[in-house]
């Protein structure tokens, strides 16, 4: 299991310079410089900026420092924010984002799981046909439908919860991660269905029902252990998705994250902060897919057996 | 292999291994559970902002975006504006009504017969925010800052009405005692200037003219280092009716009152909460449902259910900008005047103001806002399509024809849209000319407008100070915002020779008028609109006065907690 790891750690390495080298062209090559603005900035100024900021030596030049500085943890001064380092507004953003991202994970499983549990355990019922089309209707809904239509009922029609915020009023923390869950928990309700109808049908099930266990027992003890592996391996690139796709959300409940600042440093031209956080995210994918990569061979016996031959 | 082997297979496993071996679903579910007994506890209800704030004095304040800068010599937009006129001031400040100058600093100033030099007596009782006497001598150093090219101060050219101020931050003179400021002692100022500039005084209201603190920024870095640390939370210290004590990134920023302010008995508000939004839907549900005072963004299409029901929250007054479209004069078809003038002539402004605009926008014939200082120039452009027809057909093309199709660009926004198309549909009406439009990101649009790039293009400009100069040298030969290559040596010396030579505020008003006549008869660039300013303002929030600069003033500003104070409710 470790040897799997630390492979899968050592292929992130090109990846990641992959990442990192088409992003600094990509951005470098968008029209449009970080200092342009809509009044006329004297030359002197654009000069004096691009000294500042080492845009004035060669690209390759800049490539070769930029890298040499990621390599060490330092993801560069911002240029938007005067003053701020990347590192810094990324670790101003993450406590937000990522508490958004557990709240979302939580209300996904507890909705997913149940209502596909419910759903395979009467197939082609009303049981299954309910949560399975509103799964649907929830893969459709997008964030920024759902969130306002929420605020718009719990927050401005019913009072029950702060229209906005995070962590200034109590309660402000639940439409956000209800708006941002939505559309996990309907993929999760599609998977944990998918993963125990599949189980429902095998031998030791059959035999657990011969043997006369109860229906809850047989569900929660044999079958979902095997049938939620599916949901297990999508937890991974679900978080890591919920971590970098929170923008929508972060802006339609004003919530201090990190989504905020990536959109913003794209349309800024902030060179330093979309490497950075694009950087960042990538890391965090490869780091949760490893993760969730992990957890389903410890879960699975079959391809815990895999991952021992291939080693 | 049989599956039915499978939880067999799990017991062995756990058999192997009778040391401790960390459950991962055990322990994601103790998280999950965890996370969502801390959801569920933070639930209830509570007051709100409006409510609260309106009992201990503190205003809750919707502020744009997060602000990239709050020294004075470095921000620039709009939302930096707003704190830092809480936390600093200058020599001189503004009527919050009037824009007429009023006592800052300087208790008192003198301006010489040729109206060239102003001497400043500063108050006695000056403090800066950590208790140190502040003084004449803070400004000459403030200014020789903001005159650091290092710095890269976009606003450098708001010192360049002072002798030599222009000269030395080019580099031409290199000892800062030959630019006009002097400290005659530690409490009276002495600015000399190139020009008479009836506008001096305003300029001092500006941010960009603010002293700053010389121990604070030195502690941090050097004087022309930009992105130091000085105007961080427990480093910034200011010389405002306000003083910073929180600035937590993308959350809030809270000034609270300074004590060492010297007229800081009569200030009423305690604290004031700048909340970073950027949304406009946002902030409008947030001002609705009593979390905020005051929003200084409308959506759009809110205004008009606002109007409908005459909400007195909703603020609309005149704003010191114009929206209008610039043509570059270096392609074919745009290079012949008649052609700009048919364009701006079939353009009908009041249709754009009250069918799309809904806001109370002023349909604009002129590139200054008239009431500009007293200065209401004549017009002779008009809504007259007849007229225009005829120009065109005089430029060659008769009824549009042969005439090529022409592109406006505009930057990628519903409400720049929505004009776009209305002109498009306009000039294909009046004119039978096919247009077509242009969406750019903003910045990419920058990049094509500065270079010249484009045929017809949206624009926008709010003036930094009270005066027909702010609009009208935009458009000198080689200005920077000129952006249309029309040059006309004549227009120049109006602006740069002929009316600051002006004897008499009338006289000058009558130079400014003849250039904007010059202008809009050639036409490079064709007005649509004067903006407005929309806010949305609490009924609790007192002395709230609305002016063209919409600048707020904190200093009067006080809360007093009405039968509305729960907000504007829909």
């Amino acid at each position: 299991m470790w040897r799997f790891a630390l492979n899968r750690l050592l292929q992130a390495i090109p990846v990641l310079l992959i990442v990192i080298s088409a992003t600094f062209l990509l951005v470098h090559s968008a029209p449009g410089g970080p200092f342009s603005a809509d009044k006329a900035v004297p030359p002197e100024v654009i000069k004096a900026l691009e000294a500042q900021y080492n845009l004035d030596q060669p690209l390759w030049q800049q490539y070769i420092s930029y890298l040499g500085d990621v390599v060490q943890g330092d993801f560069g001064p911002s240029f938007k924010y005067s003053g701020r380092t990347v590192n810094e507004l990324i670790a101003a953003g993450i406590p937000a984002t990522a508490e958004l991202a557990l709240y979302a994970m939580l209300v996904a499983l507890i909705i997913g799981v149940s209502a596909g549990v419910a759903a395979a355990m009467r197939p082609n019922s009303l049981q299954d046909y309910v949560p399975m089309s509103a799964a649907m209707l929830g893969i459709c809904m997008p964030s920024f439908l759902l969130g306002p239509l929420l605020v718009l009922v719990f927050g401005i029609y019913l009072e029950w919860l702060p229209v906005s915020g995070w962590g200034d009023m109590p309660g402000d923390k639940i439409m956000p991660a209800i708006t941002l869950g939505t559309g996990y928990a309907a993929y999760i309700a599609r998977l944990s269905r998918g993963g125990m109808l599949e189980v429902l049908s095998q031998d030791y099930i059959r035999t657990a029902r011969a043997k006369g266990l109860s229906e809850p027992v047989i569900i929660f003890k044999h079958a979902m252990r095997g049938g939620l592996i599916p949901v297990v391996a999508f937890l991974g690139p679900a978080f890591a998705g919920l971590l970098g796709g929170s923008f929508v959300v972060e802006t339609i409940f004003q919530i201090p994250g990190l989504g905020r600042f990536y959109v913003q440093a794209a349309f800024n031209r902030d060179y330093t902060m979309i490497l950075g956080m694009t950087i960042f995210f990538a890391m965090l994918i490869i780091l949760f897919n490893l993760l969730s990569d992990m957890l389903a061979i410890w879960l699975d016996p079959k391809l815990r057996q895999q991952a021992r031959e291939n080693n | 292999m049989s599956y039915s082997s499978a939880p067999t297979t799990t017991q062995l496993n756990c058999g192997n291994n009778p040391s401790f071996r960390p459950n991962p679903i055990k322990a994601l579910t103790s998280l999950l559970l965890l996370a969502l007994l801390t959801l569920l506890t933070s639930c209830g209800g509570g007051e709100n902002n409006v409510s609260s704030g309106n009992r201990s004095g503190t205003l809750h304040w919707g502020n744009g975006t997060e602000p990239q800068s709050l020294d004075p010599h470095i921000a620039t937009g709009v939302p930096e504006h707003k704190i830092i006129v809480a936390l600093m001031e200058g020599l001189v400040l503004k009527d919050s009504k009037t824009l007429e100058p009023r006592p800052g600093v300087a208790t008192s100033w003198e301006i010489s017969d040729d109206g060239r030099v102003y001497t400043f007596y500063l108050r006695k009782d000056a403090r800066w925010s950590n208790g140190d006497p502040h003084n004449a001598h803070d400004y000459v150093w403030s200014w020789w800052r903001a005159l650091q090219p290092a710095l890269g101060n976009l606003y450098a050219y708001m010192y360049f009405p002072i002798a030599n101020a222009k000269e030395y931050y080019e580099g031409q003179i290199s000892d800062f005692e030959q630019v006009g400021v002097k400290a005659l002692d530690d409490h009276t100022l002495q600015v000399t200037l190139n020009n008479p500039t009836p506008y001096f005084l305003q300029l001092l209201d500006h941010y960009s003219l603010y002293p700053v603190h010389r121990a604070t920024i030195e502690k941090f870095g050097d004087a022309d280092q930009r992105g130091t640390r000085w105007t961080y939370e427990g480093n910034l210290v200011g010389n405002g009716a306000f003083q910073l004590s929180e600035w937590k990134i993308n959350r809030r920023v809270v000034v609270e009152r300074n004590p060492h302010y010297w007229d800081a008995e009569s200030i009423k508000l305690n604290k004031i909460i700048f909340y970073p939004i950027e949304n406009a839907v946002t902030v409008e549900r947030m001002f609705r449902a009593g979390q905020l005072h005051y929003s200084g963004t409308v959506p759009a299409d809110k205004i008009a259910t606002y109007r409908e029901r005459k909400d007195p929250s909703l603020h609309i007054a005149p704003y010191l900008g114009v929206y209008f479209y610039r043509i570059n004069t270096r392609i074919p078809q745009l290079q012949d005047k008649r052609v700009r003038r048919a364009l701006g002539m079939t353009i009908d402004r009041d249709k754009i103001s009250q069918r799309i605009l809904k806001g109370g926008q002023i349909p604009a014939y002129t590139i200054t806002p008239p009431g500009t200082m007293g200065y209401y120039p004549k017009s002779d452009l008009a809504f007259d399509p007849e007229a225009a027809r005829q120009l065109l057909a005089d430029a060659g093309y008769p009824n549009g024809e042969g005439f090529p199709a022409t592109e406006i660009l505009y930057n990628t926004s519903e409400g720049h849209r929505k004009i776009a198309v209305a002109i498009q549909q306009m000039w294909k009406k009046h004119l039978n000319i096919d247009v077509k439009l242009l969406n750019q990101e903003w910045k990419v649009y920058l990049n094509s407008v500065t270079s010249l790039d484009y045929e017809i293009g949206r624009a926008g400009w709010i003036g930094d100070y009270v005066d027909p100069n702010n609009f009208l040298d935009m458009f000198l030969c080689n200005g920077g915002n000129n952006r249309t290559s029309w040059c006309n040596p004549e227009y120049d010396q109006l602006i740069l020779k002929a009316a600051p030579e002006a004897k008499t505020h009338a006289e000058r008003l009558a130079i400014f008028e003849r250039a904007e006549t010059m202008l809009l008869d050639a036409m490079p660039v064709i007005p649509i609109y004067i903006y407005t300013s929309n806010n949305l303002v609490n009924a609790s929030v007192k002395n709230f006065n609305d002016n063209i600069l919409n600048q707020p003033s904190f200093k009067e500003m006080y809360l007093e907690a009405g039968p509305a104070d729960a907000g504007a409710k829909n």
